[in-house]
C-alpha cells in the first residue's frame, strides 16, 4: 500500500484556559489520500476548525497539543520545530479562512501578499513572482489580473477577497489545501461560485482538501468522505451517502432532521432537544449522551469507540453495538461485553 | 402609481399590515460639499395578513433589515406610507404602535443588555408602556412569558451572559411578546444559531404563531429557513422587490433570473439532488447601491439582459395568482 499523504492519530489538543482544561479536540483520527475531498461538518464548538489549526500547527495560546501525532507523508509534523514548520504551511499545507475582510492584510497590495508566499518558498526573483501572481489571480477568475495585483484588499469585493485568498493558498502548489468555512461570511450567489472554483481548482491541480464547514449543503456534493464532529470527537465518518440516507449516530440524524429543505410539504423540523455540551465539564460518557433520544446507561458512563457499520463507514454510538449484539445473540448485554474497538 | 400587492382572494379584508412605495434612503458624503443618495430601500411595497408570515429574502446589502427598521420607524422613511390595521403610522403615534408590533433582532449576544437581569429585560416593555398595576402582577406576566418560551422560571435573576445563544434569543423573544403583539419582524432571528438550535427556535416560532395568532415579516438570507417559514416570499435585490409569490410557487416557479441563480446555488443538504442540479452561476459583482444603473438593478449580472433592461426599469407586475415579478423579460 502506498504511503499516506495526512494521516492524523489520536489527536488531542486542549486550551488550557483560567476556569480548567477545554478539550477542544479529544481523540480524533483520520486519514486524507492525495486528490481526494474529506469533509468535516460540525457545530460551532465542536473542534472542526481546531482540528485543522493543529495540522498547521497555529494554534493561539493557551491552545496545545497534548498528544497523538500528525503524519505527512510518513514524517510526524508535531515533533517539527517551528522554523521547519514554516517550510510546511503554504508549500505542502494552505489554508484558507472563512473571514476574507479580516485576514488580507489592508496595508499591502494584494499582489505583495501573494508574492510572499512565492519568495519565501521558491527561488523566482520578485519579477518572476509578480508574473505567477498575475497567473494565479487569472487562475481563480479575477479579471484584469495585472491591474488587480497593484490594488489594496478594500478595493475588492468579498467573494473576490476570498479568490485572492485561494490564489495565496495556492501560490506553491500545495499537496493540501484546507479550507475552513470559505464560504460562511459570502452571499448564497457568491457562495457559489466560490465552491465551484475550489472543486474546479481541486480536479485540475489534484492536490487534496479539507473542506471544513457548518453547513451540510456545502459538503453534500464535493466530499469523497465526511466526518462529523460534536463536542471535540467524531460521531460518525463516511461517504455523502452513507451520512445523509443512512446515519447511524444519533447526533447525525439529530442534525439532518434539523436542517429545513426546499422541498415543502408542511413537514416539521425536529430539532435535537437541549443545548451543546459545556466542554469546560465534559461528561465521562458520550458527550452526545444528554441529548440523545435513545440514551442507555452505558452511554452516560462510557465514551463509545467508533464501530465500523459499513465499507468506509462507521460510528461512535453504543446504539450500533446493541444493535450488533441483538442480531448475533439477543441474550448478551451491552454493558459487559462492549469494548472499544479500532 | 400605486400597486395593489394584496394577494388576491383576501382583497375584501384589510391587512395587518400595509407597506406602500417605503424608500429609505441615506446621504453619503462625497467630498465637502455634495452627497449622494444610497438607495437602501427604493420603492418597496408589500401587505401582511394576520397570522400570515411573509418571508423576506436576499443577499447582504439588498435592504432587507432597513424594510424591517424603517417599519417599526427605528429609522424615518424618506417616503412612502407603513399602515397598520388601516391607520398609518406616522412618528407621532408609532409608540402607541409599538404595543402591536415588535421586533426580534440578529444578534442574541449584542442586542441584550448585560447589566440586565432577564427579568428587568423581559419585563421592560411591560414597565414602558405601564401594562400591569401591581408589581405581582409584572413578575406573573414575565413568569408567564418566560414560560412561553421555554425557559426556566428561576433563570429570572440571572444575566444574559450566563445563557447560551440559543437560549439568550429565547429572552429575546420573550422580550418582543411582552407586549402581546400582533406583528413581529423577525430580522435574521436564527442566522447567528447553530442548526440543531436554529431548528427549536424556528419551531416556536411557528408554535407561537399558532397559539397567538401572530403574522411575521421574516427576514433572512437562508433562502431554506425562509421557505421553510414563510407563506409567501419577497425576493429582494438591491433595494427593490424583484418578485413575490406564494413560497411554493417561488420554489417551483421562480420567474426573475435573479431569484433562479439564488435558488440554484443554495448549497442543498441531500446528496442526490446536489449531484443533479447545475448551479447557474452570475458573473461578476453587485454594482454599488450608490450608483445603480438607470434601468433594472440586475442588469449588470443577469444572463437575458437586453437593451431595455439597462435604460427602463420593469415594474413589479402581478403574473396571476399573486405572483409578482419585476423583469422585462421572462
Amino acid at each position: 500500500m502506498s504511503e499516506r499523504l495526512l494521516e492524523v492519530k489520536h489527536l488531542q489538543t486542549s486550551f488550557f484556559t483560567d476556569s480548567g482544561e477545554v478539550k477542544a479536540v479529544n481523540d480524533i483520527s483520520f486519514n486524507l489520500d492525495a486528490g481526494k475531498v474529506l469533509g468535516i461538518v460540525g457545530e460551532s464548538g465542536s473542534g472542526k476548525s481546531v482540528s485543522a489549526y493543529s495540522v498547521m500547527q497555529i494554534l493561539d495560546y493557551p491552545g496545545r497539543i497534548k498528544g497523538g501525532s500528525i503524519l505527512l507523508k510518513g514524517k510526524d509534523l508535531t515533533t517539527f520545530t517551528s522554523k521547519e514548520m514554516e517550510d510546511i504551511r503554504g508549500e505542502r499545507i494552505s489554508i484558507i479562512f472563512q473571514d476574507p475582510m479580516t485576514s488580507l492584510n489592508p496595508v499591502f497590495t494584494i499582489g505583495n501578499q501573494i508574492r510572499e508566499s512565492i519568495l519565501l518558498h521558491t527561488d523566482r526573483n520578485k519579477e518572476e513572482a509578480n508574473k505567477r501572481a498575475i497567473e494565479l489571480l487569472d487562475l481563480v477568475g479575477i479579471n484584469e489580473p495585472a491591474r488587480r495585483v497593484k490594488q489594496y484588499p478594500y478595493e475588492l469585493s468579498g467573494g473576490m477577497r476570498q479568490r485572492v485568498m485561494i490564489a495565496m493558498a495556492l501560490a506553491c502548489e500545495p499537496d493540501i489545501l484546507i479550507a475552513d468555512e470559505p464560504t460562511t461570511a459570502l452571499d448564497v450567489t457568491i457562495q457559489g461560485q466560490i465552491l465551484e472554483l475550489i472543486q474546479d481548482l481541486q480536479q485540475e491541480m489534484g492536490m487534496a482538501v479539507i473542506m471544513i464547514t457548518h453547513d451540510l449543503g456545502v459538503i453534500a456534493s464535493m466530499c469523497d468522505e465526511i466526518i462529523v464532529m460534536y463536542a471535540g470527537t467524531i460521531c460518525e465518518r463516511g461517504s455523502a451517502d452513507d451520512i445523509f440516507y443512512n446515519p447511524h449516530h444519533e447526533y447525525t440524524k439529530g442534525l439532518i432532521r434539523s436542517i429545513p429543505t426546499l422541498r415543502k410539504e408542511d413537514e416539521r423540523l425536529v430539532p435535537i432537544p437541549g443545548s451543546p455540551v459545556d466542554l469546560l465539564n465534559m461528561p465521562p460518557g458520550c458527550a452526545f449522551a444528554a441529548r440523545c433520544p435513545q440514551a442507555m446507561e452505558i452511554c452516560l458512563e462510557e465514551r463509545p469507540g467508533e464501530i465500523v457499520v459499513g465499507p468506509g463507514h462507521s460510528a461512535a454510538c453504543w446504539m450500533n453495538v446493541k444493535r450488533f449484539m441483538e442480531m448475533s445473540d439477543p441474550t448478551r448485554s451491552v454493558g459487559a461485553t462492549a469494548r472499544k474497538e479500532s | 402609481m400605486t400597486l395593489d400587492t394584496t394577494p388576491k382572494g383576501s382583497m375584501n379584508s384589510t391587512p395587518l399590515v400595509e407597506v406602500q412605495n417605503l424608500k429609505q434612503y441615506f446621504k453619503v458624503r462625497k467630498g465637502m460639499f455634495s452627497s449622494v443618495d444610497l438607495k437602501a430601500v427604493d420603492d418597496v411595497s408589500f401587505s401582511i395578513k394576520e397570522g400570515e408570515t411573509l418571508g423576506l429574502v436576499g443577499e447582504s446589502g439588498c435592504g432587507k433589515t432597513t424594510v424591517g427598521r424603517t417599519m417599526l420607524h427605528l429609522l424615518k422613511p424618506t417616503g412612502g406610507t407603513i399602515k397598520f390595521r388601516g391607520e398609518e403610522i406616522t412618528e407621532k403615534n408609532i409608540y402607541d404602535y409599538r404595543k402591536s408590533m415588535q421586533m426580534v433582532f440578529q444578534d442574541p449576544y449584542s442586542s441584550l443588555n448585560p447589566r440586565m437581569t432577564v427579568s428587568d429585560i423581559v419585563g421592560e416593555p411591560l414597565d414602558i408602556h405601564k401594562l400591569y398595576k401591581t408589581r405581582k402582577e409584572r413578575d406573573a406576566r414575565v413568569q408567564e412569558l418566560m414560560e412561553l418560551v421555554g425557559l426556566n422560571s428561576e433563570h429570572a435573576t440571572r444575566y444574559a451572559h450566563e445563557f447560551s445563544g440559543g437560549q439568550r434569543q429565547r429572552i429575546g423573544i420573550a422580550r418582543a411578546l411582552a407586549v402581546r403583539p400582533e406583528f413581529i419582524i423577525c430580522d435574521e432571528s436564527v442566522s447567528a444559531l447553530d442548526v440543531s438550535i436554529q431548528a427549536q427556535i424556528l419551531n416556536m416560532f411557528k408554535d407561537l404563531q399558532e397559539q397567538l395568532n401572530l403574522a411575521y415579516l421574516f427576514i433572512a438570507h437562508d433562502i431554506l429557513v425562509v421557505n421553510y417559514m414563510s407563506d409567501r416570499v419577497a425576493v429582494m435585490y438591491l433595494g427593490k422587490i424583484i418578485e413575490m409569490a406564494e413560497t411554493n410557487d417561488i420554489v417551483q416557479n421562480a420567474t426573475h433570473p435573479y431569484t433562479q441563480s439564488l435558488l440554484s446555488a443554495v448549497p442543498i443538504p441531500d446528496p442526490e439532488t446536489a449531484r443533479k442540479s447545475k448551479r447557474i452561476i452570475l458573473e461578476g459583482d453587485v454594482p454599488s447601491p450608490m450608483n445603480l444603473p438607470a434601468g433594472c438593478s440586475f442588469c449588470t449580472r443577469c444572463p437575458v439582459m437586453t437593451e431595455k433592461c439597462v435604460n427602463e426599469l420593469p415594474p413589479l407586475v402581478d403574473r396571476g395568482n399573486g405572483h409578482f415579478v419585476a423583469c422585462w423579460n421572462q
